[in-house]
């Protein structure tokens, strides 16, 4: 068997150097005459490992991390390819207590295969929630979507069930899902981390939407400063219409969508959904006013779905193993689990997806493990999460809140609906 | 490096030809032209306005309203820096102005030599990494003194 080594291509990664890593690696491999293959993998969202390389052992997959080109050599003389020791050893990266303490669900497929290979995608689960929604009727896709008890991640927490309800509902000759990946606030990379990691997941979750609204063509609106994720989100697209997954025929079904991916031209105000259609439509990116609901007249004045990328991206799972499933995590109204992201003046900085509930207390202490710099976090620390206030007040800010507001309140939407 | 009119004729109509028949075509043969050139030469827009149905004015409103667009060319190099909280928390203040200070220029300018072109950017989803800078498309985490200093040098180079 050809050994695996998988070395990101997260843009998070290769910030840290990642690409150069895989350069060190390769030209490594070529020097010792030994053969393996390298995998491009997402980032499994443990910042301060990266760029973290893993190999595949008989024991299963091993990690070492943060690795420095210059550790290679090193990496080899201590037989790494078999998971042997070194000062940058992590053990099983499942075994890392930041990755052991999540759930994830939408991320479960994130940072372990190659994002472009569908093939490695549908090993790991993916493509059973189209192939499920294919043998329902619509009403019921959307029923079993309204069950889970999914809202907007965006930040407002509308119900998508209810969105996409409606939509359903409206006739029309033409209409539309709209992915809203205009991830524009400061300390957010979900959107980011999935579009690079698992594109397949929002492909899979954008293509059950159109199934059961009954639209036939999808866009990601995405923002012009991840051109990382527009380069792997066009290769997956690319490869998943070759399958048959998008297309005149989904998976060989009756149903038609295919989609595509337009990138915005750095207007902040474009991540508001209104003002995001008009950018679609090659406008300036001007809110509009609601009614009418984009669900009745959206793009191009036509019916239309428009959600978040990890609201999307989170379907698959539902329609996979069932609404009942991913409403049995969380807590009152906020059901499922939710990516939050650590970043900041925090030690271990990244994605962390959980079950709602959690305070912000165990976010930041016990996940995030303190301050960077080690100073206590009412000192300067700035501490921000989404919670679901909407774009503009989405994250509870400041060291000040941090410390004294909510420690004992858990996570969760605090929209009224 | 301006471009001579007949050049952005020629590079324009293709861009405009693969976009013209899509639905909204404006922002991708936009963008399109931006990637060609590094801005968007002002007589593209005429170009854009005839094959669109459009108004010039049009063009020209949506050309001007986002930030991406540049109505002149960049230096050879663009260095695009996050000036977001996430960084901010991490000492991207002081990076920033040690790289003003070393390039001689401000966020929006271009260096007298035409070696770079300073641009300030508000989150590049590299929060967990901060401060970051993207150098040519190319992202950089942990940004520090030494790594501005590297920076420095490259585009200098």
């Amino acid at each position: 068997m050809t050994a695996k080594i998988y070395v990101p291509r997260d843009s998070g990664a290769l910030a840290l150097g990642a690409e150069k890593v895989a350069t060190a690696i390769a030209r490594e491999l070529g020097l010792r005459g030994i053969e393996a293959q390298i995998v491009r993998n997402g980032s499994r969202g443990l910042y301060w490992l990266e760029p973290m390389v893993e190999v595949e052992t008989p024991a299963g997959r091993v990690a070492y991390g943060p690795v420095k080109p210059s550790d290679v050599p090193s990496l080899f003389d201590s037989n790494f390819l078999s998971g042997g020791p070194h000062p940058l050893f992590l053990g099983k990266p499942e075994e890392i207590p930041f990755l052991a303490r999540q759930t994830r669900l939408t991320f479960a497929r994130c940072g372990i295969t190659d994002p472009v290979s569908l093939e490695d995608y549908q090993a790991h689960g993916g493509l059973r929630g189209l192939r499920n929604a294919l043998s329902m009727a619509p009403l019921q896709i959307v029923e079993q979507v309204t069950e889970s008890g999914l809202r907007g991640r965006g930040g407002a927490g509308f119900p998508t069930g209810i969105k996409w309800k409606t939509v359903l509902d409206t006739r029309a000759a033409q209409k539309y899902i709209v992915c809203n990946a205009d991830e524009g606030d400061s300390g957010t990379f979900a959107d980011r981390m999935i579009m690079e990691g698992d594109p397949f997941v929002l492909i899979e979750g954008m293509a059950i939407a159109g199934i059961a609204v009954g639209a036939t063509k999808g866009y990601i609106y995405l923002r012009s400063e991840y051109p990382h994720a527009e380069q792997v989100l066009n290769e997956a697209i690319a490869a998943a219409r070759k399958a048959g997954v998008l297309g005149s025929s989904v998976l060989g079904s009756q149903y038609a969508f295919d989609m595509e991916v337009r990138v915005g031209a750095g207007a902040y105000v474009c991540g508001e959904e209104t003002a995001l259609l008009d950018s679609l439509e090659g406008k300036r990116g001007m809110v509009r006013a609601k009614p009418p609901l984009p669900a009745h007249e959206g793009l191009f004045g036509k019916p239309t779905v428009i959600n978040n990328v990890i609201s999307l991206a989170s379907v698959p799972i539902i329609m996979d193993k069932g609404a009942a499933y991913y409403r049995d995590f969380g807590m009152g109204r906020s059901r499922g689990t939710i990516p939050i992201q650590i970043a900041g003046n925090v030690k271990h900085g990244g994605l962390f997806e959980a079950a709602f509930g959690l305070t912000l207390g165990e976010i930041v202490d016990d996940i995030g493990g303190g301050t960077a710099t080690g100073r206590p976090r009412r000192d300067r620390g700035r501490y921000r999460r989404r919670d679901g206030h909407g774009p503009a007040g989405a994250r509870s800010a400041g060291g000040r809140a941090a410390r004294g507001l909510f420690p004992a309140r858990p996570l969760r939407y605090a929209v009224r609906l | 490096m301006q471009h001579a009119g007949t050049e952005i004729v020629s590079a324009v109509s293709p861009i405009i030809e693969r976009w013209r028949h899509e639905e909204g075509p404006l922002l991708p043969i936009l963008n399109g032209i931006q990637r060609e050139f590094g801005y968007v030469p002002r007589e593209a827009l005429p170009l854009i306005a005839d094959a669109l149905n459009l108004s010039r004015a049009e063009v020209y409103g949506v050309v001007s309203f986002y930030h991406d667009y540049r109505e002149n060319p960049p230096g050879r190099h663009v260095l695009k820096l996050c000036r977001a909280e996430a960084c901010q928390s991490m000492g991207g203040d002081l990076v920033a102005e040690r790289l003003q200070n070393l390039l001689g220029v401000k966020f929006g300018e271009t260096a007298g030599d035409g070696s770079v072109t300073l641009e300030a950017v508000y989150c590049l989803g590299l929060c967990a990494c901060a401060p970051s800078a993207m150098l040519d498309g190319e992202v950089i985490g942990r940004l520090d003194g030494e790594k501005a200093e590297e920076i420095v040098r490259e585009v200098r180079a």
